[in-house]
């Protein structure tokens, strides 16, 4: 059974096994490694058995094979209509196909099958909504990932990803000193414009504790700064976690269960420590959907509920905006056309449709805001979802599949997209810098900051 | 052999059906796991029933759902020939003479003009969707000769119903025979072929429907726009 060095079934649970796939430049190695990996027929067939029960089952055989899936998807959209784009197609043959021949499959079949996994369905489940039997592939893409993942065939960025959560609890590697310590930097850094911001860190019983995604410790620290701001413009009693304080899950994205628990368990004990009424997540799709949606069954919660009442940022915001807490000044409201991307993974996927609208309507003149066709639960994944967006050998496909969203947002006349998600963000920046179609791109916090009708305590003195 | 179909075959395959279907729903939702689907099927069932209940119903409504609404001829042919392949069996005069002999009760019984327009249009339809699935690529690419078969099996009925009514052939009791073993056939069939989705099809909707009720927003007070 040859394994490699750094394709193999061991995931990386080691800070030395996490660097050791980082050096190895676009996984190069990796991925020459992964073409001799033998399939463990056995654990496949036994993996099946014990957790492919009657509703995946069900889903595969009633399948009628019918097509309706195949205008739901935007891989079939974005390539010509190809056929093998087809969600039941895709799924049929490689799933469906694993079980047929009791896990009896070759390397390049689990090539072929990693591939349709993550570069030709981002998992976004809109196929779902369309199909007469019910039937959701983009679960069973998920869990065709975590059987994927088992073997080994799995992305090398996402490898390294659910490793960085089995390592450092985060997506990257931030420990909890560089992220304690990136957040009070930042805050000090906006002090001047904001009298009396500070960050309280492990404050218990606070009315909010708040998790954000790693990356904007690492790479976007205005954006944990934003969010100190409108909290502390709203007089909320809030606090971040020196410990479980990373939403995101690049594991789900992987397909590696039990570093989805390790993660999730993170934050549920924080927020058993610190015992907040709410947590709040910062504007990322796949984070909430990891943390405050999927996250309490992987932890084993049979409620399906987090320790403490757990809601979205956009959810926060717009009650902050509906009961005064935060006030916009009218004259500074957008007065141009602009558009809004729904996240599949908090609108398709936990119904919040509603929220980043009750946003818009304080924030955007009236008659500007000019919704996607199809929007809410029906509109289109930015292209880059399901983890998509990272992955270097797969970014030609995205590519492809962003035209989707290009299309979408040009058919408004927008030049500027609310992006509530920082998978979506990340999309609609990319789309912009290979399409070019002249727009701009934003999560709420830094628009909402600009606008704000600032009490008079609150302000710097001149 | 009319005494054997509609004697022992019928009973056996009656019984073969109706078991097979029983064990079948009843594995289905045993098979549910809450962890695995991570759903929490037990710990909402107002919110599961709901969201069951309401996938169930907007899919059996023509045009009832976004799905329904956006392929207008599918729908078309899909429910041409689903409402005369429910109805038809259940509701024809002549089944339920046979039914009330055999069994001691009918049910209420179609006019036999209606009959006639459910069958044909069932049978026209049946012949469009095999024609889609030769004609269309995204279609055709997943069609194997399981497909045709089990289609052939769902028209066989109707078609040798039809012979039978219309004295086709001019041999009454052959196309009669061949009418009652085709139907026959066909329950059989049911619970062990892809045929399972005229009963799963409720069970699956249902679990789809409990997972948007209670996980994917029906909790939250946001109704799934289907």
């Amino acid at each position: 059974m040859p394994q490699g060095t750094l394709c193999n079934q061991t995931p990386a649970n080691t800070a030395e096994a996490v660097n050791a796939l980082l050096s190895d430049t676009s996984g190069n190695t990796y991925y020459q490694e992964m073409k001799n990996l033998d399939v463990d027929s056995d654990l496949l067939w036994t993996t099946i058995q014990k957790s492919c029960k009657s509703r995946i089952k069900t889903w595969l055989e009633i399948c009628a094979r019918c097509g309706m899936c195949a205008d739901a998807c935007l891989f079939f959209h974005t390539s010509n209509k190809d056929p093998r784009q087809v969600p039941a197609y895709k799924i049929q043959s490689t799933l469906g196909e694993l079980i047929r021949k009791k896990g009896k499959v070759d390397n390049q079949f689990m090539h072929d099958a990693m591939e349709t996994a993550w570069a030709k369905c981002t998992c976004c489940n809109r196929c779902a909504l369309y199909c007469p039997h019910g039937i959701d592939t983009g679960i069973m893409f998920g869990y065709l990932r975590g059987l994927l993942y088992q073997q080994g065939f799995v992305p090398w960025e996402l490898k390294i990803g659910a490793g960085m959560h089995r390592v450092y609890r985060a997506q990257m590697d931030v420990t909890s000193e560089d992220f304690v310590d990136t957040f009070e930097w930042i805050v000090e850094e906006y002090e001047d414009d904001f009298p009396g911001l500070t960050v309280p860190v492990d404050v218990k019983n606070a009315d909010i504790m708040y998790t954000v995604n790693a990356r904007e410790v690492k790479h976007y620290p205005e954006d944990l700064a934003e969010a100190a701001v409108l909290f502390h413009m709203a007089g909320e009693n809030w606090t971040i976690s020196s410990t479980g304080w990373e939403q995101t899950s690049l594991a789900m994205f992987a397909g590696d269960w039990e570093a989805c628990k390790m993660q999730v368990e993170s934050v549920y004990h924080a927020m058993e420590s610190l015992t907040p009424a709410r947590m709040v997540g910062t504007e990322c799709g796949h984070a909430h959907r990891a943390t405050v949606v999927e996250g309490p069954y992987w932890a084993g919660r049979k409620n399906g509920m987090p320790p403490a009442e757990s809601i979205h940022y956009i959810e926060w915001l717009a009650q902050a905006l509906n009961t005064g807490k935060l006030k916009i000044d009218p004259a500074k409201r957008i007065n141009e056309l602009v558009t809004l991307q729904d996240s599949c993974n908090y609108v398709r996927n936990q119904g919040l449709k509603n929220a980043a609208r009750e946003i818009i309507s304080h924030i955007v003149q009236p008659g500007c805001f000019i919704e996607m066709a199809p929007n809410k639960e029906h509109n289109h994944c930015c292209g880059g979802g399901g983890g998509l967006n990272g992955l270097g050998i797969y970014r030609k496909q995205r590519n492809t599949a962003m035209m989707k969203k290009r299309d979408q947002i040009l058919a408004t006349g927008a030049k500027l997209v609310f992006a509530p998600c920082h998978n979506c963000w990340d999309a609609i920046r990319d789309l912009e810098e290979e399409y070019k179609i002249g727009i701009r791109w934003s999560f709420f916090k830094p628009i909402v900051i600009k606008m704000l009708d600032i009490p008079d305590h609150l302000k710097p003195e001149e | 052999m009319h005494d054997l179909l509609t004697g022992f075959f019928f009973w056996t395959a009656m019984g073969v059906c109706l078991v097979g279907v029983i064990v079948r729903f009843v594995s289905y939702f045993k098979g549910l796991d809450w962890k695995l689907d991570r759903v929490a099927y037990t710990v909402y069932p107002a919110a599961g029933l709901k969201g069951a209940l309401v996938s169930i119903y907007r899919w059996l409504i023509p045009f009832g759902t976004h799905g329904w609404r956006t392929q207008p001829v599918i729908t078309l042919l899909f429910f041409g020939f689903h409402i005369g392949a429910v109805l038809v069996p259940i509701f024809l005069l002549g089944h339920n003479v046979f039914l009330r002999d055999k069994l001691g009760f009918s049910f209420f019984t179609l006019n036999p003009f209606a009959a006639d327009v459910l069958t044909w249009t069932a049978l026209i339809c049946a012949l469009f969707l095999i024609a889609r699935r030769l004609l269309l690529p995204h279609v055709r690419i997943m069609t194997t000769m399981y497909d045709y078969t089990l289609l052939l099996i769902s028209v066989a009925p109707f078609a040798t119903g039809l012979l039978a009514r219309y004295h086709t052939g001019g041999d009454y009791s052959f196309w009669l025979n061949m009418h009652i073993f085709y139907g026959e056939l066909l329950l059989i069939a049911i619970p062990f072929t892809r045929l399972s989705h005229i009963f799963l099809f409720f069970a699956s909707r249902a679990q789809l429907g409990m997972d948007f009720g209670i996980k994917r927003g029906g909790r939250k007070g946001t109704n799934m726009a289907w």
